[in-house]
């Protein structure tokens, strides 16, 4: 199985190590990576502004990019969900609209990619901690990715997986919403962090690093003890990767 | 305040919840009345004529009003011929949307609003905060205070007193008021009548006990035929307080009959567009004239049940309300409520009808920036950001700067970004990126 893999902005320059560890447990996997360079983004941060016809070039350009591969896998429900679901939104040049449709078959979530394509849910790895888990909106939503992630956690030996309250409610990050709504968005993530210190779990889980970007920010200003960790990062963790 | 909403919000969720897992045929109701006003919505045409017939074959009265304008001059000229001092009033949000109260009350007639909610906020002189329960943002405290300064009466704080001194004061209003108004939450084409659902039987005393009644109902809210309606009023009690049936379903099936000395003499139907057939008009956004205002998506909404109705600043708020108020009220005015929302899509899991709300938010996002109605910064940094995105050479260039002017800052701080300062910090920028750590990993991989 070879797969190309999609690297989100903020993974580019914000969390290179979820990367590094989604093409490891990839690898792990038995998937043959391949890294197509000159990526940029796919868009969503002015499209969800309100930004159609300035995103055309750059959504043009990734439909190029993954043309031919036989899977393109993203460490992230949103970027994927931009892609599968929402560029069908945008006026794309009539010969890329086919090849949108192709692609679309063709690219995954990290967590789906595993459970559902290369149907595996355990790699044998062992995290000894109590953990819960962040349902990222666009994921569980646009995508239907729930069981998937669960699968991959419960997969790991002597993890202690709780379930937190509102596991699915939004963390308010929202991509620009943070910056516009600041006050409210900190209102949201407020309600998130109580939730996962009810859990009691020492580390919460997502599969999106804005949501968890969002989350961490707020755990550490307000010194909570919890910690964030992308799924990639656990499952590499678990692995010693 | 907020504690109000919050808590209001989340219980009405729970209950609606709870209520919703009991029925196992939940989805099989709800795609069926999708598919209802699926098809109402494609022949809505039809659908109006064949009520407005049947209507006044049951010898109610129809107006066409095209706008907000027309509508109050309507009733205000019913008003006038029935010679109303007063009038009660059920809840209905058309006649906000319209501004009818304002309006009555400038000509000389007295609006009274019956729903209890409804009645604490005209007290007050305050817009309804929530779709169904206008004044939900309210305390007991509040209200206790409101009674004692405007109704003069002693200051209680308990629930069950507070409800007996407005129905003394309400049941006065009721006998003597020439016109009841009420809204409609389903037009029945086939039969030429008109459903009214309620809990405090406000609705019932304001349609049955004046002389002449007056019914403003959207253009949308028509169902084919009485068949259908007990579909809908399976679904709308249980998604707006999760109730399993409203206390009281009213069909209006025309005025009085044969000296039973029960119901008006005049039954008035005014069928509204005020922008809806320009709605319906869009074939994407036509969805959102499929709502029966139920506030489910209220209820489950994370950022309403932080601001309240009020701060969305129309009489249609949270979700629905964000994609309702641009398409009503115009990009201009409406240019910021559909940001008021993080597109979670809590709203569109829990809506009956399924209404893709964030489909919707994202498309008139677009239509905020075609009118030109966004920030100018925004426009402006987004061409930019834009242009460099669509070229690999360019993108690493610019987006190589922030990693090496965040090495100014002290300590290991990030960049103080809009929204976040004093709150909580964005992630840091990686000294090399992935792009490069990959290329790294691979030639360690391929060297050792």
């Amino acid at each position: 199985m070879k797969a190309a893999i999609f690297i989100p902005c903020l993974t580019e320059h914000m969390y290179p190590g979820s990367g590094l560890s989604m093409v490891k447990v990839l690898r792990r996997a038995g998937v043959e990576v391949e890294y197509v360079d000159d990526q940029t983004c796919c868009g969503q941060p002015a499209f969800n502004a309100g930004y159609r016809r300035e995103i055309i070039p750059i959504a043009e350009r990734l439909i190029r990019l993954f043309r031919g591969k036989e899977y393109v896998i993203a460490p992230s429900g949103s970027c994927t969900a931009m892609v599968r679901v929402f560029y069908k939104e945008l006026d794309l040049d009539g010969a890329l609209k086919d090849d949108l449709d192709e692609l679309c078959s063709r690219i995954f979530e990290f967590c789906e990619f595993m459970v559902d394509v290369a149907k595996v849910d355990s790699l044998g790895g062992r995290f000894p901690h109590k953990v819960t888990y962040h349902d990222s909106c666009h994921l569980s939503r646009e995508l239907g990715v729930v069981a998937q992630p669960r699968k991959l956690i419960s997969g790991i030996a002597d993890i202690d997986f709780v379930e937190m309250n509102d596991s699915d409610a939004c963390c308010g990050f929202g991509g620009m919403f943070s910056a516009k709504f600041g006050a409210l968005s900190t209102e949201m993530v407020a309600r998130k962090c109580a939730n996962i210190l009810d859990s009691g779990a020492e580390y919460v889980i997502g599969a999106d690093a804005g949501c968890l970007m969002n989350i961490g920010g707020y755990l550490r200003k307000n010194k909570m003890t919890p910690q964030t960790m992308h799924i990639t990062d656990l499952l590499a963790a678990s692995l010693d990767l | 305040m907020r504690e109000a909403v919050s808590n209001a919000a989340v219980t009405s969720k729970a209950s609606r919840d709870e209520q919703a897992a009991r029925i196992p045929y939940w989805d099989l109701v709800r795609r069926k009345v999708r598919s209802v006003k699926t098809d109402v919505l494609e022949h809505l045409d039809e659908y109006l004529v064949e009520f407005e017939a049947n209507c006044q074959a049951n010898g109610i009265k129809v107006h066409w009003a095209r706008d907000a304008a027309s509508a109050r001059e309507i009733v205000g000229g019913i008003a006038r011929d029935c010679g109303a001092k007063t009038v009660v009033k059920s809840k209905s949000l058309t006649t906000e949307e319209i501004g009818l109260n304002d309006y009555l009350a400038a000509n000389g007639v007295d609006p009274v609003e019956t729903d209890l909610g409804e009645y604490i906020v005209q007290l007050l002189g305050q817009i309804p905060s929530h779709l169904v329960a206008p004044a939900l943002h309210l305390s007991r405290r509040d209200i206790g205070r409101l009674f004692a300064d405007k109704l003069g009466e002693a200051y209680t704080e308990d629930p069950g007193e507070l409800t007996e001194i407005a129905r003394v004061h309400l049941r006065e209003k009721f006998l003597t008021a020439e016109m009841g108004i009420s809204g409609a939450n389903f037009g029945i084409a086939g039969s030429g009548c008109i459903c009214v659902v309620e809990n405090e039987c406000n609705a019932r005393l304001t349609i049955s006990l004046p002389k002449v009644h007056v019914a403003v109902m959207g253009i949308e809210k028509l169902i084919p035929d009485i068949a259908a309606l007990p579909y809908f009023l399976k679904l709308l009690p249980v998604s707006a307080t999760g109730q399993r049936a409203s206390s009281y379903v009213n069909i209006i099936g025309g005025p009085g009959r044969d000296g039973a000395g029960e119901g008006p003499e005049e039954v008035h139907v005014v069928l509204l567009d005020n922008g809806r057939s320009k709605i319906l008009a869009d074939a994407q956004l036509r969805e959102t004239l499929m709502c029966m205002r139920c506030g489910a998506c209220l209820n489950t909404c994370p950022v309403y049940r932080e601001i309240g109705g009020h701060a969305y600043g129309w009489v249609y708020m949270g979700p629905i309300g964000s994609a309702l108020i641009p398409q009503y009220l115009g990009e201009k005015e409406g240019c910021c409520a559909p940001s008021l929302s993080s597109l979670c899509g809590a709203c569109r899991e829990i809506c009956p009808l399924e209404i893709n709300i964030p489909r919707h938010l994202l498309k008139l996002r677009n239509k905020v920036v075609l009118a030109k109605q966004s920030g100018l910064f925004e426009r402006i940094g987004i061409k930019l950001w834009a242009f460099a995105a669509a070229r690999p050479r360019l993108y690493r260039f610019v987006t190589w700067f922030p990693g090496k002017l965040q090495m100014l800052l002290p300590g290991k701080r990030a960049f103080p970004a809009p929204g976040y300062m004093g709150r909580r910090a964005i992630g840091r920028f990686d000294s090399k990126g992935f792009a490069r750590r990959f290329r790294a990993m691979e030639r360690n991989k391929n060297d050792g």
